[in-house]
Formats: structure tokens, C-alpha cells, sequence
């Protein structure tokens, strides 16, 4: 309904006419929506409060938000296959604990980071593990993870650590600067390397051609003779790895380590991702919609810093209806498709 | 013969939650003899089990509402913000009025959150039986928005109150009882009767394993989804108004701060499947009373609390894996296989 036919268009047609009746592939509806939707809030913005349309504000939200980013890829992946990961935020929380705890002990600081990545990516294969081979509901096994990660920092660290090994802070310190007199972090870096390197899997890998099967239907996937049992499982390591780099981003960006940090942003991923226009029920999404997603809480955010006299709480409230509104939207696409 | 009271003992869904719950006791028992004593004082009854009793009560009402809501194939993940929204509502209306300390104002108020709880349950129930929406992300919307509404209503302070009739919803006693327990105690009762005594448990069951062919046989799916819905809605804002009235204060971020995990746990201990279709209330009020046990436990054996986490993922996964068809029949022996089909048929 929204394809083009190419057998429609015929050689007497004007360009105004293909121009016209240009419709973008179905799959790059909900990303384009959201990409519109930043823009628009952007130029509010930028109509509303002077400074808004700075570029360093743009290069800000991704310093900000490099973090919700990565976990928001990672969430991709789970949901893509109909999944969901809710432990998310627990996991980056234990890797700003352990990261900080590894640090305190004398451990240099790439030692550390590998070891979180280690903790993040075996959380992750485990909750895989029982979600396929024990059929537990994804919800419920990442639950437990969400517990079980909190109660490992509780165990860890019971008030903050700060983080004070001198390689790691410069690290976090470090600004890039870009041509104008802009400067960003290596965090973004980081984050946007991740982003890149998870394109590239989903849409030119075998990996992430099955990622798409499964979530499309998974006895078709299993009668094709997919690794169904690989990739599920898989999905949920990707996803704990990109906790665990997430973590050591949000260590960087705090440089503390506490087992309060981060409580709730398994909802904020999530979110981003819906925003993003990746369908919870699997099959259909894109990584760049989850970034963009990702930077429209972002802006919300530095929307509400910028006006002042808005309260924190118009945060959460506009999150919800932006989430209730892709929802709804999306609904009414998938009804009218099926 | 002891063999069929073996066979139906182990064949009964509540067997695992109840040894459970006797496992907990008995660990408390070791560690303090005297953990059972209940001692009487100015008539009213106080002690472990008591305190136990009383502050189960807000994960059972929820856990009730979520019950019926699961076995619908449903969740309700906006539960600990409604509560706190019914917090901050009845909070507000009493410090509003003009006699903050009359009986009235408390019962204006309290019937003012509940009001107002339903409105929501109604609105998740509206996404998920007319739109169509999942209703993990349905009420995902609520959970979300929703302490951002409660702080709207409360201004972003924590708003405290002067009000007795209020905090006897919470600390009060009834036939040397804790009237929240008994609160609680008469919903599940009603619930029960509703739910087992009328067709409705059926009809919830049917909706639960196949809307569309429910829909066929002529139930009215759509609604039973908004009544299952609205009642979790109703149950999250009685039990909200118990928190809030445990400390006579409405905080808009912290009240009934994952309380919608420790229900579902609650639900998910007592046996009802996630996958809809079946439920046990009684497994739910078993689980909600496993779930304080376990946090007085780690209290009176003196583990810091925040270990309670810790414990409380074990016993999910121990749980999940004990009703996973294909660990149990990873665990039975070759030998009794000939039980398991008559189970699963069962």
C-alpha cells in the first residue's frame, strides 16, 4: 500500500508525476516519521529558545545520551526478534560497580573493561539459555537478570565508589575538537562505532538476516533451517554485551560506580526503540530509527532544560504520550496491512 | 492409600509454593525459636507472622488484579504508578480540605483515588481490548507517564498528612486483626467467589487461551478485558492508599516503586502461567505471603536488606525452571515417564 508499484509507472509520466506518487518503502515509514518528528521538535526549538540551534546542542545530546544509545542497539536486537530485555539497566549499573570495584583494587583499567564485557555478555547468554532451552517467557527470565544484577551491586558496593584511576578520567575528560570550535567526547565515538558495527550485522550478515526471521515468524525461521536456537540466544548476549559497554560509558560519563545508577533506564531503551519505530512484536525495525528514538528523549530532555519554567515531571508525561502516540500509529499500520 | 494422596498432592500447582513458604518458616524457626509467638497487647495482636500478614497486603490486592489481568494473557506493568498516583490524589484532597482531620475528608479522598484508578485501569483497558495494543506496551504508556502524572498532582513535593481515619487504612486494627490484611483478605474473598462460583473465571480463562474463538463462542472478549483491566486498576489504588497511609505521606517517586514486580512475582510463584489461560488466586496470595516472608527472613537472619534481590532472583529462576515443561522432564527420572502425559492432560 505504501511500495510504489514499478509496473505502474509508466514512460509517459512527467517527473512531477513519479514525483508525486513517490512513496518510500514501507520499512523506512517509522524511521522517517521519527526523523520528521526531531527535526519539528528541533525547530521549535530553535524558534522558541535562542542558543537552541547551536550545533553544540545537537553534538550534546549525543554526549548526553551516548549511553542510552548503545543500550538502545542492543534492545533492538531482542525486540527485532520479539523479544524484550528488561535487564538492562541493572546491568549497567553492575558494570559501573565492578568497573569501579576492579579500579579501586589496582586493576588497570582495560583489564576492568574487558572483564565487564565478560560479566555483561555471560548475564546475557545465561537469561538466553533459559529463555530457548527452558521456554521461559523472555519477560520473566530478564527479570530475574533485572534482580539478579542488583543484587550483585548490593553485594559489590553498598554507596558510591568513585572512579579515580587517572588513565580512566582523562579518557572521560578527553573532548574531540571539531572544526567551528565544536567538541565531543570518545564516548560518542564509542557509541556511534557501536551503532555502525550493528547496522552492519543486521542487515548484511547471515546473523542478522535470521534476527529478522525469527521475529517474522519463528517456525517459518526453523523450517527454513535457520539456527534459530544460535541466534535467540545469541541476541540476548548482544544485548547484555551492549549493557556491559554501556555501563563503562555511563562509568565514564559519571565516574562513579553505584548500585543506584541507571534505575529504570531499561524503560527509557525501550522506549527509544518503540519511538524508533521497531515493532514489539518482532520482524520489522532499524537501528537508526532506535538512535533517533534515543534523541528524541534527548531533545525532550534539553527541551525542558532550555524553557526553565517547565518541571522535571513534563520528562515522563511526554515520554508516555510520544510512546502512546508511535504505538497507536503503529497499530493502525499493521491493521491495515493484515 | 498413601500412593493416590502422593499422586495427588504432587499433581496439585500449589504444592511447590506451600513447601516453599514451609521451607521460609522453618529457617526463620532455626535461626529464631520463637519467630511463630504472636503476643497480645491492648487487645490487639502483634509479632512476626502479624507484621508479615500486614504488609503483604498491598502485593496481594495487586497481585489479585494482576492475577486476573495474566490469565487473560495480559500484564499490567502500570501498577506502581497508579498506586502512587492514588497516593497523591488522596493525599492532596485531604491536605485541600478544609477539615484535614474528619473522617469525611478521608473518605471523599479515598473515594476520589479509587475514582480516579479505575479512569486509568479503564484506559489501559481501552489500548489493549479496543486498540489492540500489547498490553505489555500498552500499559508500559501508564508506567511511563504515570509518577510523572503523580508528581503533577503533587507539585513535585512529598506531600505529608494529618488525617487518623487515614493511617488506620494502614495501621489500624480490626478484631485485633490489622484491618489492612483484612481488606485484603475480603477482595480476594470476593474475588474468589466472583471468579469460581460464576462463570467469570471461565470466561477469563477462555479469553486468556483464545480471544478470537472466545469471541466466536459469544464472549463478550472485549468486555471482560476492560473489566479484568479496571479491576487491577481499583486493586493498585487500594493498595496505593495503604502505602501512603504506612507513612501519612504521598511521594510521587518512591511509592510503590516496583511493586508491579514483586506482584507478578507473586502471581508467577503461585503457579499462574504468564502464557494466560489458567490461574490460582490462592497460588497468588500463597506467592504474596512467600515474597514478605522472604524479606522479613533476610531481615531476622540478619542480611542487609538489599540482598533482597539477590534472593529474590533465585527464587524466579527456581520457580521458572521448576514450571518449565522441559526442565521437569529433564529432572524426572526415564523411569516415571509414563506420568507425564496424564499431567500435561490433567
Amino acid at each position: 500500500m505504501t511500495t510504489a508499484n514499478p509496473l505502474a509507472t509508466t514512460a509517459g509520466e512527467s517527473v512531477w508525476d513519479r514525483v508525486r506518487s513517490f512513496r518510500p518503502p514501507s520499512r523506512f515509514v517509522p524511521v522517517i516519521t521519527t526523523f520528521a518528528l526531531l527535526v519539528g521538535m528541533f525547530g521549535a526549538g530553535a524558534v522558541r529558545y535562542p542558543g537552541f540551534s547551536d550545533p553544540q546542542v545537537v553534538l550534546n545530546l549525543f554526549v548526553d545520551n551516548s549511553f542510552l544509545i548503545v543500550l538502545a542497539v542492543g534492545m533492538t536486537f531482542v525486540i527485532l526478534t520479539g523479544g524484550i530485555d528488561l535487564s538492562v539497566g541493572s546491568v549497567v549499573a553492575l558494570s559501573t560497580v565492578v568497573a569501579a570495584r576492579t579500579m579501586e583494587a589496582g586493576w588497570p583499567p582495560l583489564a576492568a573493561c574487558v572483564l565487564v564485557l565478560v560479566i555483561g555478555s555471560t548475564l546475557g547468554l545465561l537469561m538466553g539459555l533459559a529463555i530457548h532451552y527452558f521456554d521461559v517467557q523472555p519477560f520473566i527470565a530478564t527479570l530475574a537478570g533485572l534482580f539478579f544484577a542488583r543484587g550483585l551491586c548490593f553485594l559489590l558496593a553498598g554507596r558510591p565508589l568513585p572512579i579515580d584511576n587517572h588513565a580512566f578520567s582523562s579518557f572521560a575528560e578527553a573532548s574531540i575538537t571539531l572544526p567551528g570550535g565544536y567538541y565531543t567526547t570518545w564516548a560518542v565515538v564509542i557509541a556511534l562505532l557501536v551503532v555502525a558495527v550493528a547496522a552492519w550485522v543486521l542487515h548484511r550478515t547471515r546473523l542478522g538476516r535470521t534476527v529478522y526471521a525469527i521475529g517474522g515468524s519463528e517456525t517459518s525461521a526453523l523450517l527454513m533451517g535457520l539456527p534459530v536456537a544460535r541466534v535467540k540466544v545469541g541476541v540476548y548476549v548482544v544485548s547484555g554485551l551492549c549493557s556491559a559497554v554501556a555501563g563503562l560509558l555511563f562509568g565514564l560519563y559519571m565516574l562513579s560506580g553505584y548500585s543506584l545508577h541507571a534505575v529504570g533506564m531499561e524503560l527509557d531503551a525501550i522506549a527509544a526503540v518503540v519511538i524508533g519505530g521497531t515493532l514489539l512484536t518482532g520482524g520489522r525495525g532499524l537501528v537508526v530509527g532506535s538512535v533517533l528514538g534515543v534523541l528524541v528523549l534527548g531533545t525532550i530532555q534539553t527541551f525542558i532544560s532550555f524553557d526553565g519554567t517547565l518541571s522535571s515531571w513534563w520528562t515522563k508525561i511526554s515520554i508516555g504520550v510520544l510512546l502512546l502516540a508511535f504505538v497507536v500509529v503503529q497499530r493502525m499500520v499493521t491493521r491495515r496491512q493484515t | 492409600m498413601p500412593d493416590t494422596l502422593i499422586k495427588r498432592l504432587s499433581g496439585n500447582t500449589l504444592l511447590w509454593p506451600v513447601l516453599a513458604l514451609v521451607a521460609l518458616i522453618a529457617v526463620n524457626l532455626a535461626v529464631h525459636p520463637d519467630f511463630l509467638s504472636v503476643r497480645v497487647q491492648d487487645g490487639d495482636l502483634y509479632g512476626n507472622v502479624i507484621d508479615i500478614l500486614r504488609n503483604a497486603a498491598p502485593v496481594l490486592l495487586i497481585g489479585l488484579g494482576m492475577t486476573l489481568v495474566i490469565a487473560t494473557r495480559g500484564i499490567d506493568l502500570s501498577v506502581g504508578a497508579i498506586a502512587a498516583i492514588a497516593g497523591a490524589v488522596a493525599c492532596v484532597s485531604i491536605t485541600g480540605s478544609s477539615h484535614e482531620s474528619a473522617l469525611g475528608t478521608m473518605l471523599v479522598a479515598c473515594s476520589l483515588a479509587l475514582a480516579t484508578c479505575v479512569a486509568l485501569g479503564l484506559w489501559n483497558g481501552f489500548l489493549v481490548a479496543v486498540l489492540g495494543i500489547q498490553p505489555i506496551i500498552a500499559t508500559l504508556v501508564l508506567m511511563t507517564a504515570g509518577r510523572g502524572i503523580a508528581m503533577l498532582v503533587t507539585g513535585g513535593q512529598i506531600t505529608l498528612v494529618h488525617n487518623t481515619h487515614f493511617e488506620f487504612l494502614s495501621s489500624g486494627f480490626v478484631l485485633a486483626l490489622p484491618f489492612a490484611i483484612l481488606l485484603a483478605l475480603a477482595l480476594f474473598g470476593l474475588t474468589g467467589i466472583l471468579a469460581r462460583r460464576t462463570a467469570l473465571g471461565m470466561l477469563i480463562e477462555a479469553v486468556g487461551i483464545n480471544p478470537e474463538a472466545s469471541r466466536l463462542a459469544g464472549v463478550r472478549a472485549r468486555t471482560i478485558l476492560w473489566t479484568v483491566y479496571a479491576f487491577s486498576g481499583l486493586c493498585a489504588g487500594l493498595a496505593g492508599l495503604m502505602i501512603s497511609a504506612n507513612t501519612s505521606a504521598a511521594d510521587a517517586n518512591n511509592n510503590g516503586l516496583w511493586i508491579e514486580l514483586d506482584a507478578i512475582l507473586a502471581v508467577v510463584i503461585g503457579g499462574t502461567s504468564l502464557a494466560g489461560g489458567r490461574f490460582s488466586l490462592t497460588g497468588t496470595l500463597i506467592g504474596a505471603l512467600f515474597i514478605q516472608t522472604l524479606k522479613t527472613t533476610i531481615n531476622v537472619i540478619g542480611i542487609p536488606s538489599e540482598m533482597n534481590y539477590l534472593f529474590k532472583a533465585i527464587v524466579v529462576i527456581a520457580v521458572c525452571l521448576l514450571q518449565s515443561p522441559k526442565a521437569r522432564a529433564l529432572l524426572t527420572p526415564r523411569r516415571r515417564a509414563h506420568v507425564v502425559p496424564k499431567a500435561v492432560t490433567a
